[in-house]
C-alpha cells in the first residue's frame, strides 16, 4: 500500500503525516520509539481505511514546536488537527505514549472521535508497579525488552544499533523525554477525567509487556468499566508487530461497528 | 597561575566488587554500600586535606556537587564550603559548581553563597554547573529543558545577588514573585563565577559572552581537547570583539607527584584506575547523556563509540592522553608548565586525592606538591605563554 507523505501547519507547528487508502478515517499515533520502523499493520488497515499517520511534535519529520511543552498541548494541537484536516467518526489507534495522547484528546472532547484503540497505553501511574525506565536504557535493551519473543528482541536490538536510524532514534528519544521525563510518562490528572471518554474503547495488552507491565491494564480495566481489555499471551510491549494477526483479528470488527 | 586544591571526596572505602555487581557507582548501587562510621571518618579526613592545602598557601580549595553516588560524596557543596569557611583562613572557596538549575527555586542556593560570601569575607567562588546526566535521575528535573533552566537560573542569581528588590523575576522556569535577597554577598558585584565543564560548545559561548566573561575551566579531558576548548572560549572572545584575558581560563585534572616518575606511576596506579574503572562507569550511556541533556549530534557520537567508553582504562593511557598529570616533582613541573606554555591558563585546579587513595598518601602528594611543584607554577605568568594564535577566520557571534 502506498502512502503519501504531507504536513498540516497549525501555527508554529508542522505535523508531517502520511495517509494512504480510502474509506472511513483511522489515525495512529506511534508510541515513544515513533515511526523509525513502520508497523506493517497499517498497511493491511490502509485495505479498508484512509489511514492517517502523523508524527508526534519533535518526532520524525514532525518539528518541536514551543507551544507544546507537554501532553495536553499535543492533545490540543492534534483536536485542532483533526479540525483543520475536516475529520469527522475518526477511529484513534494508539500505541503507548500515543495512546496516552489519544486519551488525552479524548477526556478534551470525543465529538470527533468513533473510537479509541489502545495498545498498551501510558498516562497513568499505577503504585508499586513502575513502568521501565526508557530514558536510563540504552535504545538497543529497550528494542530487546519490548518483545516477549528472544529472537525478535535479539533481531530489534541488532537493528536498533545501526546508525542508519540513529540520528532520527535520537531526535525521537527527546521529542518523548520532553513530554514523559517527569512524572514518567503519565499524567497525575488524567485518570480522574477518564469517564469523559464516552466513545468505544478497546485496549489490548501482551501479557508479557516489560516497558508498561499488566498492572496497567487492569487499572485501566477498573478505571474505564465500559472499555474491552484484552491481553495477548506470549506478547510484549509491542502487540501490532509482534502480534499483527491477533491484533488484526481484535481491531477488524471493533473499527467496523 | 593560581593553584586550587580541589577535593572529590570519593566513597574510598567502596567494596570494589559493586560495579561487577551494580554496573555503576551511580544511582543504582544501593546506599546500604555507604557505612556511616567510614563516612564520618572520610569527610573530616578530607576537610583536613583541603584546610592542609590552605595551610600551606594554596590560591583556593575546591569542591562540588554530586548526587546518589560512591563517586563523590557532597550533594550539598555548600555544606563542606560553609564547614571550610571558618577553618581556613587566607585560600578562596570555590563550589565547582553548583547545580543551580536543578532546584525548584535556585535561590535557596544563592542565599546560602551569599551567607558563605560574607562570612568569609569575599573569600567565595561560585559555580555554575548542570550537573552530569546522572543527577537528572536522582533530582527527576527534565534534561530537555536542561540548559534553558541553566542559563535562566544563573539569569536569577546574578539579578538576586545584584539588583535591588523586592522585584519579580518572570522566567519560563521560575517564575518568582518576590526577589529580593538577604544577606547581599560580600564581593561586589558578586563572587567570581566559573563554568567547569568537560567541553560544550554552548557552555563556552554563554560564559564567554561580554556580559558574563566567566572563568571556564576544563576539566578531566584528553590534553588535546583542553587546548582546544581553551582556545574556543579565546576564538569566541574575539568574535564577540573582545581579548579574553588568561585568568579567565582554567584547567583541571588529577595530578600525582612521587619521589621518582617510576614510584609515583606504581604508587598512583591502582587509585587512579580504581576512579576511572569502578567509580565512573556508568550502567548505561543514557545514564550519563539523558536525552536532551546534549545535542543529537553529540550523543549520537556517544552511541557510536560506546564500546570504547566502558572501562580497563591504565594509568599509561590517562597519563598519554595528559588527563591525568604524574611523576616526580620535575617531571610535573615541566609537564604544567609546558601545558601552561601552549595554553595559557592562569587558573590550575589539582585533584590531589582520587578513587582509593590512603590518607598518608594524599597528604604526601599534597605536601610534595604545594613544596615542589607550586611555587614554580605560581610564577607562571602570560609572558610563558606562546600565546593565542587563531586557526580560524574571525567571525562576529550570534
Amino acid at each position: 500500500m502506498e502512502f503519501k507523505a504531507e504536513t498540516v501547519t497549525l501555527g508554529g507547528a508542522t505535523i508531517a503525516l502520511k495517509r494512504g487508502g480510502t474509506g472511513e478515517p483511522v489515525i495512529f499515533l506511534h508510541g515513544a520509539d515513533g515511526l523509525t520502523e513502520w508497523p506493517a499493520l497499517l498497511d493491511e488497515l490502509a485495505k479498508t481505511y484512509e489511514v492517517i499517520v502523523p508524527d508526534l511534535p519533535g518526532f520524525g519529520h514532525s518539528n518541536a514546536p514551543e507551544t507544546v511543552d507537554d501532553i495536553s498541548d499535543v492533545a490540543y494541537l492534534f483536536m485542532d488537527m483533526l479540525e483543520a484536516m475536516k475529520l469527522t467518526n475518526v477511529r484513534i489507534i494508539g500505541h503507548s505514549l500515543g495512546a496516552w495522547a489519544a486519551l488525552e484528546m479524548a477526556v478534551r472532547s470525543c465529538a470527533r472521535i468513533h473510537s479509541l484503540s489502545l495498545l498498551a497505553p501510558a498516562g497513568i501511574h499505577v503504585k508499586g508497579h513502575p513502568k521501565a525506565d526508557i530514558y536510563m536504557i540504552d535504545p538497543d535493551e529497550q528494542a530487546r525488552l519490548a518483545y516477549a519473543d528472544e529472537a525478535l528482541g535479539k533481531a530489534a536490538s541488532d537493528r536498533a544499533l545501526v546508525s542508519k536510524h540513529q540520528e532520527q532514534a535520537i531526535l525521537n528519544r527527546i521529542a518523548s523525554a520532553r513530554l514523559g521525563w517527569n512524572p514518567r510518562l503519565y499524567n497525575p490528572r488524567l485518570e480522574r477525567w477518564l469517564h469523559r471518554v464516552t466513545c468505544p474503547v478497546q485496549i489490548i495488552w501482551g501479557d508479557t509487556d516489560r516497558i508498561i507491565p499488566t498492572p496497567y491494564a487492569d487499572a485501566f480495566a477498573a478505571l474505564m468499566p465500559k472499555a474491552k481489555v484484552v491481553k495477548l499471551a506470549h506478547c510484549g510491549h509491542l502487540p501490532h508487530v509482534e502480534k499483527q494477526a491477533e491484533v488484526m483479528g481484535l481491531l477488524t470488527p471493533f473499527l467496523k461497528a | 597561575m593560581k593553584i586550587t586544591s580541589f577535593n572529590l571526596m570519593s566513597y574510598a572505602d567502596i567494596d570494589l566488587s559493586v560495579k561487577e555487581k551494580f554496573r555503576s557507582a551511580w544511582v543504582l548501587l544501593p546506599n546500604s554500600y555507604f557505612d556511616p562510621q567510614k563516612g564520618h571518618a572520610l569527610y573530616n579526613r578530607y576537610l583536613d586535606e583541603l584546610e592542609l592545602a590552605d595551610e600551606l598557601g594554596f590560591d583556593g580549595v575546591a569542591v562540588n556537587e554530586h548526587h546518589q553516588t560512591a563517586y563523590g560524596l557532597m550533594p550539598s557543596p555548600v555544606v563542606t564550603a560553609s564547614a571550610l569557611a571558618r577553618r581556613t583562613k587566607n585560600c578562596r572557596i570555590a563550589i565547582l559548581g553548583n547545580a543551580f538549575c536543578l532546584r525548584d527555586n535556585p535561590l535557596t542556593l544563592a542565599e546560602e553563597h551569599a551567607m558563605i560570601d560574607c562570612i568569609t569575607g569575599g573569600r567565595l567562588v561560585t559555580g555554575f554547573v548542570r550537573g552530569v546526566g546522572t543527577e537528572y535521575f536522582s533530582f527527576g528535573s527534565n534534561p530537555v529543558h536542561s540548559l534553558e533552566r541553566h542559563k535562566e537560573a544563573a539569569e536569577l542569581v546574578v539579578r538576586a545577588w545584584t539588583e535591588t528588590g523586592p522585584f519579580a523575576f518572570e522566567g519560563k522556569h521560575f517564575h518568582l514573585e518576590y526577589v529580593n535577597l538577604w544577606p547581599r554577598p560580600f564581593q561586589q558585584p558578586h563572587p567570581p563565577i566559573w563554568c567547569p565543564s568537560q567541553g560544550s560548545l554552548e557552555t563556552i559561548e554563554w560564559a564567554a559572552h561580554p556580559d558574563r566573561k566567566y572563568v571556564y575551566l576544563q576539566n578531566y579531558s584528553p590534553r588535546e581537547s583542553v587546548g582546544r576548548y581553551l582556545d574556543l572560549y579565546r576564538e569566541i572572545a574575539q568574535n564577540y570583539g573582545y581579548e579574553a584575558t588568561s585568568d579567565r581560563i582554567g584547567w583541571g585534572a588529577p595530578v600525582y607527584v612521587g619521589e621518582t616518575d617510576e614510584k609515583a606511576i606504581e604508587e598512583a596506579r591502582p587509585h587512579i584506575e580504581m576512579l576511572f574503572n569502578v567509580l565512573l562507569p556508568k550502567a548505561s550511556e543514557l545514564m550519563f547523556f539523558p536525552p536532551g541533556y546534549m545535542s543529537p549530534q553529540s550523543l549520537q557520537h556517544i552511541l557510536k563509540h560506546k564500546k570504547a567508553n566502558s572501562g580497563g582504562v591504565t594509568i599509561e593511557s590517562l597519563m598519554e592522553r595528559g588527563i591525568i598529570i604524574v611523576g616526580s616533582p620535575d617531571t610535573v613541573r615541566k609537564k604544567i608548565t609546558d601545558y601552561h606554555y601552549h595554553m595559557g591558563f592562569q587558573e590550575l585546579v589539582t585533584m590531589l586525592t582520587f578513587g582509593t587513595m590512603p590518607a598518608e598518601m594524599s597528604e604526601r602528594n599534597i605536601r610534595l606538591f604545594a613544596s615542589e611543584v607550586m611555587p614554580a607554577l605560581k610564577a607562571l605568568t602570560d609572558r610563558e605563554y606562546k600565546g593565542f594564535e587563531r586557526k580560524t577566520p574571525v567571525m562576529a557571534a550570534q
